[in-house]
């Protein structure tokens, strides 16, 4: 954990100052002495610091330890990694959870609105108090590929290589909507009660439908009908009802009610609004030009020395590789160092998280090169 | 998806010694990343690659080499002017769709551009044809006609004639006989080359 004083507020895009707050991570590895060999690892929509570690809150075991690890793609006896929580979060960052000082009671819906450039400037200060002038790489998937090409964008020179997985360069209209299900089930749940619930009565239905909903875009038809298909869940028939017959139904209904445990209602609304709110072409021409101006993607990487490595699925229906290649035609529009790869996957948007051979390969072989580049010692 | 074109690789190593050290170099259809391997490690190339096929792809990142899944005749649009020093087309022109057009994006984005292919003038394939009545297999033409990537074969003559229309100077060919023997052009080769090579390597200076 590391808290940033009265002394350093975070300037937010929404024109206010969030002061105190604090940020929490986990590292893994070593940094070396001239600390050049520095990995950031950016986390998903509802994901936390804990990247190759258990999670203390769920038990479960970090949600890229496939990625990250001794000897593995992301080799923490090599590379000093670095994951933390996002701004806006709950799980240990400052977001709508935490204390508002002018009150003494809970932020809720008080909260300042925060967009990804916002976590991205946060995730600097930390970078900063570790004293780490240039990343080595970073890497993250869906809306941590956001914040991987925010830092490409916001600090060219800060970042060596690049690695933004199943992302986009702004957030679609689909993918909005579908956010926008998410919210509005949370906002109809009885006891959200206007963002000001307690701890003992969360809006944990809404909240629930609302991880049921973006579940489903997570994944792929065909990955649900290998998994599920139209079995019933231990019955031999259906009940003309409406309890979960289907596999799939318990399935999810199980994804909703165990998400509700490790994670706040409120903090879902902040980090889906900074998600739709991203469009990087827009967002850079608005902080770099005069206002009304309209900026294109490729003039937010002008004059890149990043090396990047964009990688998509196949079956990712909510990040498609369309997506992906227009930040690779951006890149190639100012001869960025960039490689492009789409991983042949039935698995949906979930596979940047899941067991991936090719993944795995792509990572690997970029991640040694730049190391190469870069002048970092072999492990 | 058509395999990618099959071909002897006796060029590689000539086409890396046309290439400056340390120059700047775009590879349309790198395959598995072989030449850009060659350039990077004995010409301290920086190089980018373009290729179609996942597996070529896939095979080059993991060597660490910088390539973009891409189309040539669809994807080199994307790059700005004169953003390489050298952009090379290795046995991959007779594949295009519109080889006209790659060509002369590869001539908007480079300084110089390198281009080889197999001749389709050589003795061998003409005697095939003339004899057979059937269309050419060669150990660099090794595919039947219904199911050839290769759409789009020209002659050292036929290549020449496109150089002119677009403006392209020939700075230098060079010609790879059945035998491996290879002879070197200041400017475009003539009849007897036409007849004798294999494949051919020209560089040419853009405009």
């Amino acid at each position: 954990m590391h808290r940033f004083g009265a002394e350093q507020p975070l300037a937010l895009d929404g024109g206010i100052n969030l002061t105190p707050f604090e940020i929490a991570y986990q590292t893994y590895g070593t940094l070396n002495a001239d600390k050049s060999n520095a990995v950031l690892i950016c986390h998903a929509l509802t994901g936390d610091q804990y990247a190759a570690d258990t999670n203390p809150n769920t038990g479960k075991p970090g949600w890229w330890q496939h990625m990250v690890g001794p000897g593995k793609p992301i080799d923490t006896d090599r590379f000093f990694v670095i994951c933390q929580n996002v701004i806006g979060g709950c799980l240990g960052t400052t977001g709508p959870t935490a204390t508002n000082p002018a009150t003494g009671e809970p932020y809720g819906l008080n909260f300042p609105v925060i967009t990804i450039g916002d976590m991205v400037r946060a995730q600097a200060m930390l970078v900063d108090a570790l004293g780490i002038d240039q990343l080595f790489c970073v890497a993250g998937g869906s809306m941590g590929g956001m914040q991987v090409l925010e830092w490409c964008a916001s600090y060219p020179q800060r970042v060596f290589s690049a690695m933004p997985i199943a992302t986009a360069a702004r957030h679609s209209a689909q993918n909005i909507a579908f956010h926008e299900v998410g919210r509005q089930a949370i906002m109809a749940d009885p006891v959200w009660n206007g963002g000001t619930y307690t701890a003992d009565a969360h809006p944990t239905k809404g909240l629930a439908v609302a991880r049921m909903a973006a579940h489903i875009t997570y994944l792929s038809e065909a990955a649900l009908h290998r998994k599920f298909g139209r079995n019933l869940q231990d019955r031999e028939n259906v009940t003309y009802g409406f309890e979960a017959d289907f596999q799939i139904e318990s399935y999810l209904r199980h994804q909703g009610f165990t998400f509700v445990d490790r994670f706040d209602a409120n903090a879902y609304l902040f980090i889906t609004r900074a998600m739709d709110y991203f469009d990087l072409a827009a967002d850079h021409a608005r902080r770099t030009k005069a206002a009304g101006t309209t900026g294109t993607l490729a003039d937010a990487f002008r004059g890149t020395d990043t090396r990047f490595c964009v990688a998509s699925f196949t079956s990712d229906w909510l990040y498609p590789t369309s997506e992906s290649r227009e930040i690779v035609r951006a890149l190639n529009a100012v001869a960025a160092n960039v490689s492009f790869v789409e991983i042949e996957s039935d698995k949906g948007h979930d596979a940047f998280l899941l067991d991936e051979p090719e993944l795995f390969a792509t990572i690997s072989g970029f991640i040694d090169a730049s190391a190469r580049a870069r002048g970092l010692q072999e492990a | 998806m058509p395999a990618p074109p099959r071909a002897t690789r006796a060029d590689l190593a000539r086409i890396a010694e046309l290439v400056s050290p340390g120059a700047r170099v775009l590879d349309v259809g790198c395959g598995d990343g072989h030449l850009l391997e060659i350039l990077r490690d004995e010409r301290s190339v920086d190089g980018r690659g373009v290729e179609l096929s996942q597996t070529g792809v896939n095979a080059c990142v993991a060597r660490g080499l910088s390539v973009v899944q891409g189309d040539a005749d669809t994807d080199l649009a994307d790059y700005p002017e004169s953003a390489f020093d050298f952009v090379i087309l290795s046995q991959t022109i007779q594949a295009t769709q519109n080889p006209r057009e790659v060509m002369s994006q590869m001539m908007r984005i480079g300084a110089r551009v390198i281009v080889s292919f197999p001749n389709f003038g050589h003795w061998k394939v003409r005697a095939h044809l003339a004899v057979n009545g059937t269309m050419p297999i060669t150990s660099t033409l090794d595919y039947q006609w219904w199911e050839t990537p290769n759409i789009h074969l020209c002659t050292l003559k036929d290549f020449v004639a496109l150089c002119d229309l677009l403006g392209a100077q020939v700075e230098r060919a060079i010609v790879l006989g059945s035998a491996g023997t290879a002879r070197t052009f200041k400017g475009p080769p003539g009849w007897w080359a036409n007849l004798t090579a294999e494949q051919a390597i020209f560089l040419l200076e853009c405009p």
